[in-house]
């Protein structure tokens, strides 16, 4: 896969700005993950590893974190990831229909990165924004009442 | 993430698109960089903002402006005086402006809005705004007047029960976590609202900042504690920096901190948010989380009110459960007791999602019926279809059916009915809902979110799921209705956490009111909604097809064949069944079968 793997100065770069930001201590471990995570889309192994040293945390109890919580990856993601609302609400609401052509159009099934480290495809549940739902969210961006037929457009709009 | 002071939602439908929205959302981001407004103003894409002939259209939020027909040409103008002056342009505003909320409206004549009384009224970012409206008035007379007990027993007699879901009584809760040994004690805010559907506690959170803070203070002063933490789940960005910003506020008023208003009390509060893990909203499991640990839940006893965060005495409560102890301190135990019923006093939030006219956030008292809340309030069904069940209390809540919409909502109603008041998500379905496959897919979410310590949870959520995906393809078994009971049995009573007890909700209350449509799935192979794919077949009727083609052009593996302005037919072997043509055609010429 050409999925951009991140360059080990960068990671202990983002590394050492989350633990300055938070401090090291065992209770701000999952904003320090949650924060990598942010900065480099995922937990490469060696992030783990320094945090683990510097928190003096065990690794295995880091891995068990990192794999309680579902917005933290240890896995690397596509440049754009895109979340879809597979809550009933949504789902009663017509997500059904753009969920089939979610994947259709990108050829994934929910967790996979496309070849060309472009797209991951993954599933959240309820974001809290049901009024307008069917939701899906691109990187930071939320689209609200979609529908099947808009799904190509929106997709056309991320390089 | 970043944190935006304002969002641009730009309408992309068809319509607005001919009318140039993506050429108005280039010059909106061009000209947010230019002004260097970029990291503070979002300009996200949405549909339906409603005045399609006038497009392009764009809504703009917090303030909920209404702007149509606006050009590239007039971005810098529009930039410049809506987000650097801070001034409405009138030229843009949508004529006869009515500026709906989708998510809060007006209230209508059966609400009573004790906890969202500010919502959409005040600016949340101004902590000047939540004291006009006599904000802290209630920390004062606590701080000034009353005793611990005295406010323990305020609340005790408000008859306010925990807002979370399993409706404790919170002056009760208080009064545990007073008494329990140990110089250190916490309050904990619970905002991880995971249920799909609801939203309430995020609207508060986003747009009554204050309510909640107060309501927390208050309660530290009344068990002696001088920490809290508000846990907000990970997927509500706005709601923490909002938090963040009003906390700051409060510190540098002297309303939090040492030395509260000169009381010689001392409380400081910090926001923490989640990662992602629905089970975190269970009270030990989201101790552990903030402890920085695997939010998996522990047997209780010990609760958390002797033992919770690091090991002290720690008061759990629900975010609409802190939102309501100003209004109780300030107006009196007695007036709020005179909502609600008996045993249900007060008002709650209710999420209204699903199939009505008007969905959107409500609050009512407690007592009123489901029939009130789904016609008065909700406006009734949508498109004129029938009622079918409303699923009440979220994934571990059941569906509530028709014989049952002159039930009175309070806790111990819905708990003969077979459900529970939750959080306040209320899913309203209509007649054109299979009632196994809503079952499903409470069941794929619970299972999903099982968090794997016990097994009767983790192996039975996911032989439940098994057990209904076979009955949706239309391979269900003889004996699988009696396989599910018994499995339900299995989990609700070995389970460790709620989330396990509760799982097998959706499964035994649609068994209970919609059997037949299991036995209809199992023994006849047929969906009476039409909804599960294996049991249906989408066909044209030849004569409303006009041969336009669309369909053909948007189904998705070609199965679909016709020349233009001759019939279309469909290929039932490539089918996937995904819909698409139905949505697409403009001539009700697809239908199920
Ligand atoms: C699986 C599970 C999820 C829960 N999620 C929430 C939640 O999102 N918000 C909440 O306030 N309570 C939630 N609860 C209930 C809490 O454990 C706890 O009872 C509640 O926060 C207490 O506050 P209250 O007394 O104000 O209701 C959940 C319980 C379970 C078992
Ligand atoms: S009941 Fe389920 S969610 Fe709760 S502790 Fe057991 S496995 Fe975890
Ligand atoms: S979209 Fe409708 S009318 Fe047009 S060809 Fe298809 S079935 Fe016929
Ligand atoms: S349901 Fe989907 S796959 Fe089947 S014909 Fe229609 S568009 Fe094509
Ligand atoms: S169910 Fe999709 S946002 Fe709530
Ligand atoms: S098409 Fe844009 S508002 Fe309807």
């Amino acid at each position: 896969m050409s999925v951009e793997t991140k360059s080990r100065e960068k990671i202990l770069e983002v590394v050492n700005a989350a633990i300055e930001k938070f401090g090291a201590k065992q209770e701000e471990l999952i904003p320090i993950l949650n924060e990598v995570n942010r900065q480099l889309g995922y937990i490469p192994t060696e992030a783990m590893e320094e945090i683990s040293r510097r928190l003096k945390e065990p690794k295995s109890s880091l891995f068990g974190v990192a794999s309680f919580y579902h917005m933290l990856s240890t896995k690397p993601r596509g440049r754009h990831v895109i979340q879809f609302c597979e809550s009933a609400p949504c789902h009663v609401v017509g997500g059904r229909e753009v969920f089939e052509s979610l994947k259709e159009e990108l050829g994934l099934e929910p967790n996979e990165t496309s070849p060309d480290g472009k797209w991951t495809l993954i599933t959240t549940s309820c974001l809290g924004v049901c009024s307008v739902g069917p939701v899906i969210v691109i990187d930071e961006d939320i689209y609200g009442n979609v529908d099947a037929r808009k799904v190509p457009e929106i997709l056309a709009r991320y390089e | 993430m970043k944190y935006y002071r304002s969002h641009v939602l730009v309408c992309v439908d068809p319509e607005c698109l001919q009318k140039g929205a993506h050429e108005l959302v280039d010059a909106l981001q061009d000209e947010l960089v230019a002004t260097g407004l970029i990291d503070e103003v979002q300009v996200l894409e949405t549909s339906r903002i409603g005045g399609c002939s006038l497009g392009p259209e764009m809504m703009v939020y917090p303030e909920g402006v209404h702007y149509v027909g606006v050009t590239p040409d007039d971005v810098p103008y529009l930039v410049e005086e809506h987000f650097l002056k801070g001034r409405l342009v009138n030229k843009f505003q949508m004529p006869t402006t009515k500026v709906v909320d989708e998510e809060l409206g007006a209230p209508t004549q059966k609400e009573v809005r004790i906890v969202l009384r500010n919502c959409g009224k005040i600016d949340p970012e101004n902590i000047e705004d939540y004291i006009a409206e006599d904000g802290y008035q209630a920390l004062a007379k606590v701080l000034t007047e009353m005793t611990p007990e005295e406010v323990i027993d305020t609340v005790l007699r408000s008859g306010l029960r925990g807002r979370g879901g399993a409706g404790f009584p919170t002056g009760k809760k208080w009064q545990f976590t007073r008494q329990a040994p140990g110089e250190i004690k916490y309050v904990v805010c619970n905002a991880d609202e995971g249920d799909p559907g609801a939203f309430m506690n995020r609207r508060v959170l986003e747009g009554d900042p204050h309510s909640v803070i107060e309501g927390m203070i208050i309660a530290a002063y009344a068990i002696g504690a001088h920490q809290g933490y508000i846990y907000c789940r990970a997927e509500y960005p706005v709601a923490v920096s909002t938090l963040n910003i009003a906390i700051q506020q409060a510190r540098n008023l002297g309303l939090l901190g040492k030395d509260i208003l000169g009381s010689g009390f001392d409380f400081d509060l910090e926001v923490r948010m989640g990662a992602g893990a629905f089970v975190c909203g269970e009270e030990t499991a989201l101790i552990a989380s903030i402890e920085g640990r695997r939010g998996e839940p522990r047997p209780r006893p010990p609760f958390p009110a002797v033992q919770g965060l690091w090991n002290k005495p720690t008061n759990v409560n629900n975010v609409e459960t802190y939102a309501n102890i100003p209004q109780i301190i300030l107006k009196g135990a007695e007036w709020y007791a005179g909502y609600g019923t008996e045993k249900s006093k007060g008002t709650k939030t209710f999420a209204l999602a699903g199939d009505l006219n008007h969905t959107g956030l409500i609050e009512v008292p407690l007592g009123i019926t489901l029939r009130e809340i789904i016609y008065d309030v909700g406006g009734g069904i949508k498109d004129g279809k029938a009622f079918k069940a409303v699923q009440i209390g979220g994934p571990m809540g059941g569906c509530v059916p028709a014989e049952y919409l002159d039930l009175p909502l309070d806790y111990e109603s819905l708990a003969q009915a077979g459900t529970i008041m939750g959080s306040g998500g209320m899913i309203v379905l209509d007649e054109d809902t299979c009632m196994v496959d809503v079952a499903r897919y409470f069941m794929d979410f619970t299972q999903d979110e099982s968090c794997g310590k016990c097994t009767p949870c983790r192996v039975g959520t996911r032989r439940i799921l098994e057990i209904l995906t076979r009955i949706c393809d239309g391979k269900g078994q003889d004996g699988d209705i009696e396989l599910l009971e018994n499995l339900c049995q299995e989990i609700r009573t070995n389970s460790l956490c709620g989330l396990g007890q509760g799982a097998p909700n959706p499964v035994v209350s649609t068994l209970r009111y919609f059997r037949d449509e299991y036995e209809a799935h199992i023994y006849e192979k047929r969906c009476p909604a039409k909804v599960c794919r294996s049991l249906i077949r989408y066909e044209i009727l030849p004569d409303a097809c006009t041969g336009c083609t669309v369909c053909a052009r948007n189904c998705p593996v070609n199965a679909i064949s016709g020349e233009r302005r001759q019939t279309h037919v469909i290929d039932p072997d490539t089918c996937i069944r995904c819909g698409i043509c139905m949505q697409v055609c403009n001539f009700n010429a697809v239908v199920i079968e």
